[in-house]
């Protein structure tokens, strides 16, 4: 740390650095959105599916479970629910909540509109449909 | 204290382990609701018990990063700060705003709150760590802004040192990055990719500015080693920081919906992430042993040194476990990631903040140092803290490694539930850890009560 090499050295690699690798992530950024069409399923963000996006956000379903496993891993991933449980399973689970079982986890009851139930069921279905690199590695998520 | 304005940071000291203390207590109700399920249900369901400990801990230590940079400004640029009524008049608008955000998770549905404060005209809450109303997201913006105006304006009046050029880099990028907040787009994976240029953006980048620019100032002062020397090794650590860090981002595209060479870019840069932690152990008890005076407060030396250590062991050993992509397929989103997100925070952002206050209270309080009972007993908070949330870390990568095996390695995959009770006695020894932790916090709070004989003032 002493010798040739100096505090201006270390201050311009800094900077050098910093904003190098900056205007890096920026291309990489730029290039990923290029990519996305081929992997994001925005062929099929209808507006149920945005609308059931907006539920899942002002219900902070995110505070218990994992999307695309990011989240709370407090209660199960949910971005491959709909092939492992199907759209009617999760409707018939969130109307039936809480259970009510003494010392289980608990999921609140939403009092959702038949519509919300198929909005949500459908932001599930195209989030299952993201091309996600094969992950989770199975079923159960 | 040399400069009578450095006095706003107590306000900001005072509350940053106020609300602390709230993040703790909601730290233990969610340690049990873990393995006593219903517990508080349906009064404060597990979302809201989360939500409120992290933006708690969010908010407790943006509160510590203010107060350290009102403390640390005008002592580096030798001159008064530029106006302390704002940063006080900044510090009652952030407390009960970010007072009333808490009380509006604990007493209002999420889905009512969202609507009362004009999601429905801009939609950014419901995302993690990003639970925040607009109105809250929007006073965040104007506090940040009216801090950023206040030390810069105090740094252009005064002394340019290396240390509050690198502080305010970070904070200018912490208040930048914020933005990206706002933005939340209907494509799932444009508004994952987005959020972490805040989440991953702030921990991986921007705050380690702050933090070893914190961390720099303090060992300035308690070793008393040439500024010269500090200065050098504060630009290679940021500078490993950064080049490792943001590219380092890429570790969380491996499964979003985003190309493939992330796996690559985000395995090779992030596996490089623990560099920079690492460096900075090695600087911190570098200049402890080239120390030119005995500083009598040992307590802040203490923790300088545990930030290096824990910093390096939870961000950048805990890190790595999880960081390359192969492992990642099976870690991803399990209690592994917990583990390395408690120590994490700990090690890197709690205790750089509690090393701040704890070399500048004392000044503050108008002594060099306190006595040395006042800091026995701080230094007993500081072990007991440390060393339960090592076994916290511990109990979850034991829980998260049985999770990984029983819910997805397995060839016979259990569901998530049948996996929870599977590992429950982990999550309980991780709910006993965290008592003794919040003893240790107590610990911590008695330390300010212990009256003695107070060090005369020095001047570094």
């Amino acid at each position: 740390m002493s010798g040739t090499f100096t505090k201006a050295m270390a201050r311009n690699i800094f900077y050098g650095g910093a904003v190098f690798f900056f205007l890096l992530l920026v291309a990489l950024s730029f290039d990923t959105m290029s990519g996305l069409p081929k992997s994001d399923n925005r062929a099929n963000l209808t507006e149920s599916v945005l609308r059931g996006k907006h539920i899942w956000e002002t219900r902070n379903c995110i505070g218990c479970h994992t999307l695309l496993g990011e989240g709370a891993y407090f209660a199960p991933e949910l971005g491959n629910v709909y092939p492992r449980r199907g759209g009617e399973f999760i409707k018939a689970w969130i109307k039936s909540q809480p259970t009510g079982t003494p010392g289980r986890r608990q999921m609140p009851q939403f009092n959702f509109t038949e519509q919300e139930l198929d909005d949500i069921v459908a932001f599930l279905k195209y989030t299952s449909e993201i091309n996600t690199q094969k992950w989770p590695p199975n079923i159960e998520g | 204290m040399k400069y009578s304005s450095q006095s706003v940071a107590m306000p900001y000291f005072i509350a940053a382990i106020g609300l602390f203390v709230g993040q703790i207590i909601f730290g233990l109700a969610m340690g049990l609701q873990y393995v006593v399920g219903d517990f508080l249900f349906p009064e404060i369901p597990f979302n809201v018990a989360r939500m409120v400990h992290t933006n708690l801990l969010i908010v407790w230590l943006l509160f510590g990063f203010m107060g350290a940079t009102y403390f640390l400004v005008p002592e580096e640029a030798e001159t008064e700060l530029y106006s302390p009524k704002l940063a006080l008049a900044m510090f009652w608008i952030f407390l009960v705003a970010g007072a009333a955000t808490i009380l509006g998770y604990l007493l209002v549905p999420y889905s009512t709150l969202a609507e009362m404060t004009g999601n429905n005209i801009l939609a950014t809450m419901g995302r993690e760590f990003l639970e925040q109303p607009l109105l809250t997201k929007i006073g965040i913006v104007i506090v940040a802004l009216a801090f950023l105006f206040n030390i810069t304006m105090t740094l252009l009046k005064g002394r340019k040192t290396v240390i509050s050029i690198v502080l305010l880099m970070g904070l200018w990028g912490l208040a930048i990055f914020f933005l990206f907040s706002f933005y939340n787009p209907g494509n799932l994976v444009k508004d994952k990719f987005y959020w972490w240029w805040v989440v991953h953006l702030w921990v991986e980048g921007v705050w380690e500015l702050i933090m070893a620019a914190i961390l720099a100032f303090v060992l300035i002062k308690v070793t008393g080693v040439d500024r010269e020397v500090i200065e050098k090794w504060l630009y290679v650590i940021i500078t490993l920081a950064l080049v490792t860090g943001l590219i380092g981002t890429g570790h969380h595209y491996f499964w979003i919906g985003t190309p493939g060479y992330w796996q690559w870019l985000g395995s090779v840069f992030s596996a490089l992430e623990p560099i920079p932690f690492f460096a900075m152990t090695v600087f911190a008890f570098n200049m402890v042993n080239r120390r030119r005076r005995e500083h009598p407060n040992k307590a802040a030396v203490l923790w300088a040194l545990g930030t290096g250590v824990m910093a390096f062991l939870g961000a950048g050993v805990w890190g790595f476990l999880h960081t390359l992509a192969p492992v990642n397929y099976y870690t991803h989103g399990s209690q592994i990631t917990a583990a390395h997100g408690h120590m994490a925070f700990y090690g890197a952002y709690v205790l750089v903040v509690l090393t701040m206050i704890s070399y500048a209270m004392p000044l503050l309080r108008g002594r060099a140092a306190n006595d040395e009972r006042a800091q026995v007993c701080e230094m007993w908070g500081f072990w007991l803290m440390t060393i339960s949330m090592v076994f916290i870390t511990l109990f979850l990568t034991a829980a998260g490694i049985l999770q990984v095996w029983l819910q997805r390695v397995s060839d016979t995959p259990m569901p998530f539930m049948a996996v929870q009770d599977q590992v429950s006695l982990f999550y309980w020894m991780r709910l006993w850890a965290g008592v003794v932790f919040a003893a240790g916090l107590v610990t911590y709070l008695a330390s300010f009560f212990v009256k003695g004989e107070s060090k005369p003032l020095i001047h570094a």
